[in-house]
């Protein structure tokens, strides 16, 4: 289907592009990788006057090592992001959850910060995000701030980047050397999740880090259960009553892939799965 | 040297790569909305977003005053030019069929129906455009749901003062083909085995890959349409039969066409619109629906409840099956409509001998998209029955699903047998593809795996599932159709013409849309007439070039096409022998033909064909009383439907704490008769299959109550892909089953993989909780519908409407009413 006509901008600095976001404030729209905008825009749900496409600003691409801390552009893609060795070394679990994003294609078109800052429930990059308490950099016409993974999905599609504001980089602090599996259940091999439940852990088990996909309005962390799996064994039987907890305090959606029931009970069932091998068993 | 020498020995049976793909798949070829006319317009519909609504005021002011906008029509700016989309099979004499047209002006029936047209310089245009079509509507209340159409509280049509649109029936001892259903039932209830079931074949979206496209060209003698159609012949006769214009001057192409698999069969509202509107502008224009669209308001397949009842002496051994249906058209008698569950009416009783057999089908008007004919047609719903009744047979009788079917089924040394259907199957093998289908499968080895993890609790079961399945294709015997009054015949046309330097046009009225027609007919036409393949040309899908034909659908056009083809080759040489002999001076008694040469027998004289080709252009020495022609035309009417069979074996492990599938090993064993590319039929079956599996396990259109489609993109309707398929076990028997009603020996294999793999899939998630007390799970057994089954009992799940038992409690184990999201 054919979008409604707009104009298109391609700042090269970040300056610039928050400059035109300013100009055109509500008309205008950020494009990132275009994944999940473009369907919005050829399925007619929002037709935006102006769109500013972040693909020329080389400094929001690529991950740097920063202390404690690894940071990721806003404008790396699921690909690289998948891909790379800081990555993998100090935050093992966002390289596993890159991994299940979509297929090839869109792998290698689609952004990390365009998708949290779409914020679908049922994207796979949140849970994760959540889990290692990583921090997010805005930009905006005043400056730049750091709003925490907590604070920062705030409902449905909607985060704490303001209007006038770009997401520019994801700071998530090291976990290196820890242990990390993304269970994404579906039914089709290219589907968002149904529910997915991102864990990983420090040796087996001194500390648990869970996050779930699709189990509320925004991503959520199993906090009880985390609790319940310092310490625990990581055996089948060691897991279990942990397990248990994963869906306590989440209120996911019901649709054609399952009432709201079920996907609780998956909750429990992949979270013993997702620790077990993010435990190595 | 002459070409011929360079033939290889037989193309029939040769894996020729298909000539067409490179262009198919590079699309660097005709599609149509590759094709653009100088001063083309674009149109862009406007569709209801209610299900049911009086259409009460259509604003078009806006939209006409937009840039680039040439003209806004509706329903009620047309006459009887516009036409009306034709049912060409009312099923009985008394079939209420509520008035179709293209575009309504007063009532649309389906959320999705045309109400308006914006005809613009660009499409983009006409799209804003259709955006400022203000339409009001008196919503209507819509009856969604074959239960509630049943009740016929809330009609789809009030002006018919019913929902049940026909009810036909066929019982074998009114047919004197079989004894009393009732009587047998009754014995069966003491003593023996009756078992009951209401299955649930959910409504399917056709999803070609190629959305539907259209372009109409009113300038010059004739009207041209270019369609992405599966039936080129059939639009134009309706389209002269609804539109006033005559025959002559219409011109239908179907260019290449993107797959159909039934989707592509019919006579289309868009067509129709589109037609008015170019004759209307007297400008060319085109259509190309959008993906969403096209989910939306293409038809829909399948969607029927089945009542079902099958008698049996305790060892298993059938006495009668009884079958009532209730189909879903949706809002209007499409073209096949209510003919889709009518064509299953002879497959129920698939391979077995059973005594008795009574169906009935009553079809129901709905305000949902119309329902028609998809991949199988009819086929795969009666297949999935009878099947599905065959393993819970087994299961009561407590013997192999296997052991069951052997009990029961046609012996090879039984043919021909005519059915209890009243149909004359001429050959088959039903042990042999079962052997081959068995030993290939690894049967006995992955029956000691499932009882090894039955016994060790595993988490994750393993279930074997079989289908043992025939079907009746070829469409089909002209005076067969008559009889079921069916509007047009089944007969199928070709041409053979040899250029004057030797080459060979073919010219075949059933038009291909993806599956290879012009590879198969050319190793055809290379064999019978002894040329090289690359010398053939296969002509089709233009009514100017193939004036004659009956298209393509139901596995017709190799058993139907190829036939008729044939006759024509034969009829070629029949008059090239004429010329031959008198070239070389012989008697035509004493000439042979073979790899393409007459030969005067007992001497090295010849004429090959191609000589002759160039010969007759000349036309400088002929014979007297020869007509200066090679060429040949040939119209071929089956005499009998084909009966491909074949067994199905398939192996689903289930995890029975998340209820997710995964398929583990799939083999067919299919005998189709000759085989004329095996590499084409190997494409045939595996698409076939994913087609199958996707019904048993990932597709489904829902309605929600107020008849939005909420299955309304590939986010929702899933699709799957080749990730989400295993690699198939695919073999034939190895002495297939050579079908005696045509002279190559053919059986179809469009539909063959599609009709028997879901009840394969669904017997074999069932087979592997059945310990846990699950004897039916509803198509498609989604992860969600499968952990519920398999925890109805203990307590860790609610029971759902789909997994409980029907009949005896009153309660039907699978509940279609609403059409609601849970459905
Ligand atoms: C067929 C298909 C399947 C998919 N499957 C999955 C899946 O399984 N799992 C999954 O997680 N995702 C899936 N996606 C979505 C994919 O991951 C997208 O890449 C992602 O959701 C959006 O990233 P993007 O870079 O394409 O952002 P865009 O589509 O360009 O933007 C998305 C939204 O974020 C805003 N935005 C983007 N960047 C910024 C920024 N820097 N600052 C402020 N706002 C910004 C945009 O304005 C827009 O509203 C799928 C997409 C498709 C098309």
């Amino acid at each position: 289907m054919i979008p409604v006509q707009f104009d298109y901008l391609a700042p090269t600095s970040v300056e610039e592009a928050l400059a035109a976001l300013g100009e055109h404030g509500d008309d205008a729209k950020i494009m990132a990788g275009g994944q999940s905008l473009l369907p919005v825009l050829r399925m007619r749900l929002n037709a935006p006057e102006v769109v500013i496409d972040l693909g020329g600003i080389s400094s929001l691409r690529g991950i740097r090592d920063d202390g404690d801390a690894i940071v990721i552009g806003a404008m790396t893609t699921h690909h690289d992001v998948r891909d790379d060795a800081l990555v993998k070394e100090h935050a093992l679990l966002v390289s596993k959850a890159a991994a299940e994003v979509a297929d090839s294609q869109i792998r290698h078109r689609g952004t990390f910060g365009g998708a949290l800052a779409h914020a679908d429930p049922a994207g796979d990059l949140g849970a994760p995000a959540l889990a290692l308490g990583a921090q997010f950099v805005i930009a905006g016409p005043g400056g730049t701030r750091t709003v925490e993974a907590a604070d920062f999905f705030v409902d449905l599609f909607e985060t704490a980047i303001g209007d006038d504001e770009i997401l520019t980089e994801v700071r998530i602090p090291k976990h290196t050397g820890w242990g990390a599996h993304y269970e994404k259940f579906v039914r089709v091999a290219h589907q968002w999740p149904i529910v997915a439940v991102a864990a990983t852990v420090k040796g087996s088990i001194d500390e648990a880090r869970i996050g779930l996909t699709n189990m509320g309005s925004t991503p959520l962390r199993a906090s009880a259960a985390e609790q319940a799996l310092a310490g625990a064994s990581a055996t089948e039987d060691g897991v279990r009553a942990a397990a248990d907890l994963a869906a306590d305090g989440t209120n996911p959606p019901s649709d054609l892939n399952g009432a709201a029931d079920y996907r609780q009970h998956l909750a429990r069932v992949l979270t013993g799965r997702a620790v077990l091998k993010a435990a190595g068993n | 040297m002459t070409a011929t020498q360079d033939r290889p020995a037989a193309e029939i049976g040769k894996d020729r790569r298909r000539k067409e793909d490179q262009r198919l798949i590079t699309g660097r070829t005709r599609w149509t909305d590759n094709i653009t006319l100088p001063g083309m317009l674009h149109l862009a519909m406007v569709r209801s977003p209610f299900a049911h609504a009086t259409i009460t005021s259509v604003d078009t002011e806006a939209a006409k005053a937009a840039k680039n906008v040439v003209a806004v029509l509706s329903g009620k700016d047309f006459g009887e030019e516009l036409g009306v989309c034709i049912n060409a099979w009312p099923i009985t004499p008394d079939q209420k069929t509520p008035s179709h047209s293209p575009m309504p002006a007063d009532r649309v029936a389906f959320a999705g129906e045309i109400v308006a047209v914006v005809v613009a310089r660009s499409a983009a245009a006409a799209r804003d455009a259709a955006e400022l079509v203000d339409v009001e509507y008196d919503e209507l209340p819509a009856v969604i749901g074959i239960k509630k159409a049943l009740q016929d509280e809330v009609l789809a049509h009030p002006d018919l003062g019913t929902n049940k649109s026909a009810l036909w029936v066929f019982d074998s001892q009114e047919a004197g083909t079989g004894g009393e259903v009732e009587a047998a039932i009754e014995e069966a209830r003491n003593g023996g085995i009756v078992i009951e079931r209401e299955y649930r074949q959910q409504r399917l979206i056709p999803a070609f890959m190629e959305p539907r496209s259209v372009v109409v060209d009113p300038t010059g003698e004739q009207l041209t349409m270019w369609s992405a159609t599966q039936i080129p012949h059939i639009l134009r006769f309706a389209l002269a039969a609804t539109t006033g214009v005559p025959e002559s001057k219409i011109r239908v192409i179907a260019p290449d066409v993107g797959g159909g698999f039934g989707g592509k069969l019919q006579a289309t509202p868009e067509e129709w619109v589109a037609w008015a509107v170019a004759r209307r502008l007297m400008k060319p224009v085109k259509y190309t629906e959008t993906r969403s669209e096209s989910l939306m308001a293409a038809h829909h397949g399948r969607d029927q409840v089945q009542t079902l009842t099958l008698a049996a002496d305790k060892d298993g051994k059938v006495t009668a099956l009884k079958v009532h249906l209730d189909a879903d058209l949706g809002a209007y008698v499409a073209i096949v409509g209510g003919g889709v569950p009518v064509l299953g009416a002879f497959m129920f009783n698939a391979i077995y001998k059973f005594p008795a057999y009574r169906f009935e089908c009553q079809t129901v008007l709905t305000n949902t998209t119309f329902t028609d004919a998809y991949r199988g047609a009819g086929r795969p719903e009666a297949t999935y029955a009878i099947e599905r009744l065959m393993d819970e047979l087994a299961a009561e009788v407590g013997v192999d699903p296997l052991e069951i079917r052997e009990r029961n089924w046609i012996t090879h040394e039984e043919f021909p047998f005519t059915t209890v259907a009243g149909l004359e199957y001429d050959t088959g093998n039903y042990e042999a593809a079962t052997a081959k289908a068995k030993a290939s499968f690894g049967y006995d080895e992955l029956r000691a795996e499932q009882k090894e993890r039955r016994d060790r609790g595993d988490r994750v079961q393993l279930g074997i599932g079989v289908s043992t399945f025939t079907e009746m294709c070829g469409l089909a015997p002209s005076r067969v159709l008559g009889s079921l009054d069916y509007g047009a015949g089944g007969w199928e046309n070709a041409s053979v013409r040899m250029t004057p330097l030797g080459k060979v046009e073919v010219v075949t009225g059933a038009s291909a849309h993806g599956q290879g027609h012009e590879t198969a007919f050319s190793q055809i036409v290379a064999d019978r007439l002894g040329v090289p393949f690359e010398d053939v040309e296969v002509l089709h899908g233009d009514t100017q070039v193939a004036p004659k034909g009956l298209d393509t659908y139901g596995s017709r056009s190799l058993v139907v096409g190829g036939e008729a083809l044939v006759k024509a080759v034969d009829k070629v040489i029949d008059k090239a022998k004429v010329l031959a002999a008198h070239l070389l001076e012989a008697n035509a008694d004493d000439l042979d033909y073979a790899d393409g040469r007459f030969t005067v027998r007992g001497t090295d004289q010849g004429k090959a064909i191609q000589e002759l080709a160039t010969a007759t252009f000349a036309g400088h020495d002929y014979p007297e009383g020869m007509e200066l022609s090679l060429d040949a035309d040939a119209t071929y009417d089956p005499v009998n439907f084909n009966y491909p069979h074949g067994t199905h074996l398939c192996a689903m492990e289930v995890d029975t704490e998340t209820g997710a599938v995964t398929m583990r090993k799939y083999t067919c064993c299919d005998d189709i008769g000759t085989i004329i590319n095996p590499l084409i039929v190997a494409g045939q079956v595996h698409g076939g299959l994913v087609q199958g599996i996707a019904q048993a396990l990932w597709e489904e259109a829902v309605h929600d109550e107020s008849g939005t489609l909420v299955s309304g993109s590939f986010v929702d309707y899933l699709l799957p892909t080749a990730a989400d398929t295993i690699s198939f076990d695919v073999v034939h028997t190895d002495e297939p089953s050579i079908c005696t009603t045509n002279t190559l020996g053919t059986k179809g294999v469009g539909e063959a993989g599609t009709i028997a793999s879901t009840p394969a899939v669904v017997n074999a998630v069932v087979d592997a909780v059945r310990h846990l007390g699950v004897s039916d799970i509803q198509m498609p057994c989604t992860p969600e519908r499968v952990w519920r089954a398999i925890h109805a009992h203990d307590g860790d799940a609610p029971t759902p409407a789909d997994a409980m038992p029907h009949f005896e409690e009153g309660a039907l184990n699978q509940d279609p009413t609403a059409g609601g999201a849970d459905q």
